[in-house]
């Protein structure tokens, strides 16, 4: 690589102007002339069979255009809703379409349409709508779900398991017998609703002459909306074209086909019409998709010198009413649940079930929250049980850098990683050993101070194309387009769609680096399926790691093309000639060169092009790197929880993080930041509860808690650099390490404050109720 | 049953027939035009949504258009001078107080009051008095930091350096 002048700058970002203005598009703020208003009527049952569905009163109503049920749209659906692979092949799934046919199997289900010409009309038209249910009986704790005579979901699936799959390597046995600690227990990763501030909405937009689609949606993935919008409503993928325009925050929730995609796509194919629906936050809770929603229950095999010689994972995973589309996404959390760490054995268990809640899906790291969560209490379990600090125990059974590129007893292998520097580092900066003093001193004075770690590892960056295939079900790879126009101005198009995370300003430093254009010159283009070949869109932390790359590489193909265009301007041997700093000139002698604006010039004035070289300076990447990346960090939480109240209070929050070469380091912390604050909310907050009919009871801001600015600290970061061999920029990735470290780091915390009354395990979130009641339940006596 | 209202939003006066119901953002960003000013809950949460309502920061999603009748209103459109940016947006801008943006508008809002009522508040003062405006990006990390920036550049005295423009 050229001399890095961008890539490693904090420059600051160029979305922003139009976002703190006020003047950047979202869907709703898309002018359109003639919309119609899409209003969804959903279940009010969780499990029913829906005897009728009377219109007639609603129809009359003001401004009413159409009213549309399951039975009137099921012939227009040309298939269900996707559903992929995600590590569980065998998988039992039933179909599901956009909306509820004869049966719905969760509250907040599309169960009718209401298309009017104002929000208002719809709403009040939807008011006069009478659904005739048969109420079934409803299961919604995974447990009951699979007991024998439980409320059945899908009855042509014979139960409401869906898989029941091992993932086992090394002798889990034999571990349990040589252990001196064996130890159980069961980790609750409590249903969490992800809450973008946006909320969803879709503006489609059918012209029925020219038999064309575009639509306007607030996802994370438009590329796979595309697709399946041509597949589900039989339109040619070539006369769908699928926009992202500023999206709100997605944070996995925004990931999936929706319903309202198909929906109002199909509302404006039978009108003739552009057709919004704009999502509110009362249907946000229950119509988007949910996070986590599993239990873990583990049994360990360790040494009294504190080596963990193997874990017995199972994961139960509360599927929801269906199948997601990557609703088995989060039995990632199984392949990695190893952690920073050495074993000889893994003997893991994933179940999948079905109940009648909003279906669960990816979510701010899914499953490697999950799997750091357990990992890194049991990491804080042995420590407890042999009476070893828990820094010593992570030291003792650290994966060392002598071992990377190591391989997992399930056979993944990190690209890189150092676990000793990032936990030093980060011991460091709380100073570790006068924590611990002020800890003992502070408990003498009744004062309950924790502190937490988490030494976490992840994976993202996915692909590489054929690991993901046989794991997903998708190739996955980075695309990228690189434009050079007549005048030395670049156009960069890329694969991913960013809703936050700064793709704009970060991949044209990228492509400055490499091409020597200020970056003031480097447009980058995303969210729209109109502009490039096809994307793999942005989830799972993979943008940088492949995307990035991807602009890197066709960056460097337009140089090497520049190159040999300059040579044969400058009538020299190709060999001879090098490019610089967006100049090239021979070997030697810079003060002859030729300038990117010039050699820009000839591409296109193609008679001064060397014989056979096409016009034009422009690259298409489709990047697949050879393995994915392993980001990796520590860090550490110190809490004071109120003796009074049970409240915790996070009193410094350490973070060193690895993610190989950061080409925008403020953007880094930025991501960090977002994703701490989300793993702190788990923790402390957040937590979606349903009542025993399955009607959601936080089922808005007021009930379901996100953290506020006064909930939190400032967070202390601090980097360390290990680039990625897997691909050419060294990234890793950032989005989900925040959220994944954070959560084990603020519950070992709190649990570590806990110790003087015997408390092992704080179950999430550790609300101010629940922390008091376990100070309390011997009488608040301490050990 | 519809009733005529003007409202004078960032300086220009607006006179329409609407539903005595709709709220004041709908009032703003649909019948207006100015889509700025966003929605992100039905619970008054949120504070997307927050606009200056004579002088005063309010969520707009919990007031009648019909309430602001002959009111004055400011809107984030209405910060920037031309394309030199109010000293809260230059500082979001600076510090990185935004990721996707959309809580941005009502952040900057509910901060201008806060640095109205408190031109020099604590970082727990700053983080007290946003209780009432939701992000899901940041952490809040960086928009604290951006509002004590602000802070200093808009504090009485301070060597008035108008930011450059934009563009
Ligand atoms: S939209 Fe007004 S507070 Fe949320
Ligand atoms: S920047 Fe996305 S919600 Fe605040």
């Amino acid at each position: 690589m050229a001399i890095s002048q961008m890539v490693g700058a904090s420059i600051k970002r160029r979305e922003d102007p139009r976002l703190v203005t006020g003047t950047g598009s979202y869907v709703d703020d898309i002018p359109q002339t003639a919309v119609v208003h899409m209003h969804v009527i959903r279940s009010s049952e969780a499990h029913a069979r829906i005897l009728g569905i009377e219109t007639g009163r609603a129809k009359e109503a003001d401004g009413v255009i159409a009213i549309l049920t399951g039975k009137d749209l099921k012939p227009e659906f040309g298939a269900p809703l996707p559903v992929t692979v995600c590590f569980v092949p065998d998988k039992k799934y039933p179909n599901h379409y956009p909306i509820a046919i004869d049966k719905v199997h969760y509250v907040g289900e599309p169960v009718a349409i209401v298309l009017a010409t104002s929000r208002a009309a719809a709403e009040d038209a939807g008011e006069r709508i009478e659904v005739k249910y048969q109420s079934l009986p409803a299961v919604l704790d995974i447990e009951k779900a699979i007991e024998k005579g439980a409320p059945i979901l899908h009855e042509e699936l014979g139960s409401n398991l869906s898989y029941d799959v091992k993932f086992a390597a090394g002798d889990m046995d034999a571990a349990l017998k040589e252990a001196d600690v064996t130890i159980k227990q069961r980790l609750i990763q409590q249903r969490l609703i992800p809450i973008a501030i946006e909320p969803r909405g879709v503006l489609a937009d059918f012209k029925t002459f020219s038999n064309k689609l575009t639509v306007w949606s607030s996802t994370q993935i438009p590329h796979f909306v595309k697709v399946w919008l041509a597949v589900i409503l039989g339109i040619p993928e070539s006369n769908v074209r699928v926009v992202a325009p500023e999206v709100g925050g997605g944070f996995g929730s925004k990931i999936r086909v929706y319903p309202e995609e198909i929906l109002t796509a199909l509302a404006s194919r039978r009108l003739g019409r552009p057709v919004k629906w704009i999502e509110d936050r009362n249907e946000n809770v229950k119509a988007t998709h949910h996070g986590r929603d599993q239990i873990w229950d583990v049994e360990i095999a360790a040494k009294k010198d504190g080596t963990v010689l193997g874990i017995r994972p199972t994961q139960w995973l509360n599927l929801g009413g269906y199948c997601s589309q990557f609703g088995t996404f989060q039995v990632l959390g199984m392949l990695v649940a190893q952690g920073a760490y050495k074993m000889k054995a893994f003997d893991g268990r994933a179940v999948g079930v079905f109940t009648n809640t909003t279906p669960t899906d990816a979510y701010r790291g899914a499953g490697r929250p999950e799997a750091t969560y357990l990992i890194e209490r049991v990491m804080d379990l042995v420590a407890r049980e042999t009476g070893i600090d828990p820094v010593e125990v992570r030291r003792k059974n650290f994966v060392r850098v002598e071992d990377q590129p190591f391989t997992t007893l399930l056979g993944l292998t990190y690209d890189s990683g150092d676990y000793t520097t990032t936990l030093n580092k980060a011991l460091e900066m709380v100073d570790y050993k006068a924590l611990r003093r002020e800890q003992a001193e502070k408990r003498k004075q009744g004062k309950y101070l924790g502190i937490g770690l988490s030494t976490y590892i992840e994976i993202c960056g996915l692909g590489p194309a054929a690991a993901t295939q046989a794991a997903v079900g998708v190739s996955l790879w980075g695309m990228s387009v690189v434009n050079v126009h007549f005048t030395g101005k670049a156009t960069v198009i890329i694969g991913s769609s960013p809703h936050g995370q700064g793709h704009e300003t970060t991949y044209a430093q990228v492509a400055s680096d490499v091409l020597g254009i200020p970056v003031e010159d480097i447009d980058v283009q995303h969210g729209d399926t109109a502009i490039g070949p096809m994307g793999m869109d942005t989830y799972g932390s993979r943008s940088t790691a492949l995307d990035g790359n991807a602009v890197h590489v066709s960056a460097t193909k337009v140089q090497e093309k520049a190159r040999k265009i300059a040579a044969h301007l400058l009538e020299a041997a190709e060999g001879d000639v090098v490019y610089e700093n967006g100049k090239a000139f021979v070997k030697g002698t810079p003060s002859k060169a030729v300038t990117i604006q010039e050699i820009a010039v000839a591409a296109f004035q193609t008679s001064r092009l060397p014989k056979g070289m096409e016009g034009g300076l422009e690259a298409t990447t489709f990047f697949d790197p050879t393995n994915f990346v392993w980001p990796f960090g520590a860090h550490i939480c110190v809490v004071e929880i109120d003796a009074e109240t049970g409240a915790t209070r996070i009193l410094r929050y350490v973070a060193v993080d690895d993610c190989g070469t950061r080409i925008n380091p403020m953007v880094v912390d930025g991501q960090l930041h977002g994703g701490i604050a989300q793993g702190i909310g788990q923790a402390l907050f957040e937590e979606a509860v349903y009542d025993e009919a399955g009607q959601l009871r936080t089922g808005s801001l007021v009930d379901y808690l996100v953290p506020t600015a006064s909930d939190l600290p400032s967070f202390e970061l601090a980097a360390t650099i290990t680039p990625s061999p897997v691909n050419p920029l060294g990234t890793k990735g950032i989005g989900e390490a925040g959220t994944i470290a954070s959560t084990p780091a603020v519950m070992n915390a709190i649990v570590d404050a806990l110790e003087p009354f015997g408390v092992k395990d704080v179950s999430m979130p550790a609300t101010p109720q629940k922390v008091w009641a376990l100070m309390h339940r011997n009488g608040g006596t301490k050990r | 049953m519809r009733r005529r209202v003007a409202v004078t939003i960032n300086g220009t006066k607006h006179e329409h027939e609407v539903e005595p119901r709709l709220l004041l953002v709908q009032y703003i960003r649909d019948v207006v035009g100015l889509t700025g000013t966003h929605v992100g809950c039905d619970t008054s949460n949120c504070g997307a949504c927050t606009v200056e309502l004579d002088g005063h920061s309010v969520k707009s999603c919990t007031v009648f258009a019909v309430q602001a009748d002959g009111a004055q209103v400011t809107t984030i459109e209405g910060l920037a001078q031309g394309t030199t940016l109010h000293p809260l947006q230059q500082a979001f801008w600076d510090e990185h107080g935004l990721q996707c943006g959309f809580c941005t508008p009502g952040m900057i809002m509910a901060a201008r009051q806060l640095l109205a009522r408190n031109p020099n508040p604590s970082e727990q003062e700053i983080r007290v008095g946003l209780e009432g405006n939701l992000c899901r990006c940041t952490g809040y990390h960086n928009i604290v930091k951006s509002i004590q920036a602000a802070a200093k550049v808009m504090a009485p005295g301070a060597e008035r350096k108008a930011p450059a423009p934009v563009s």
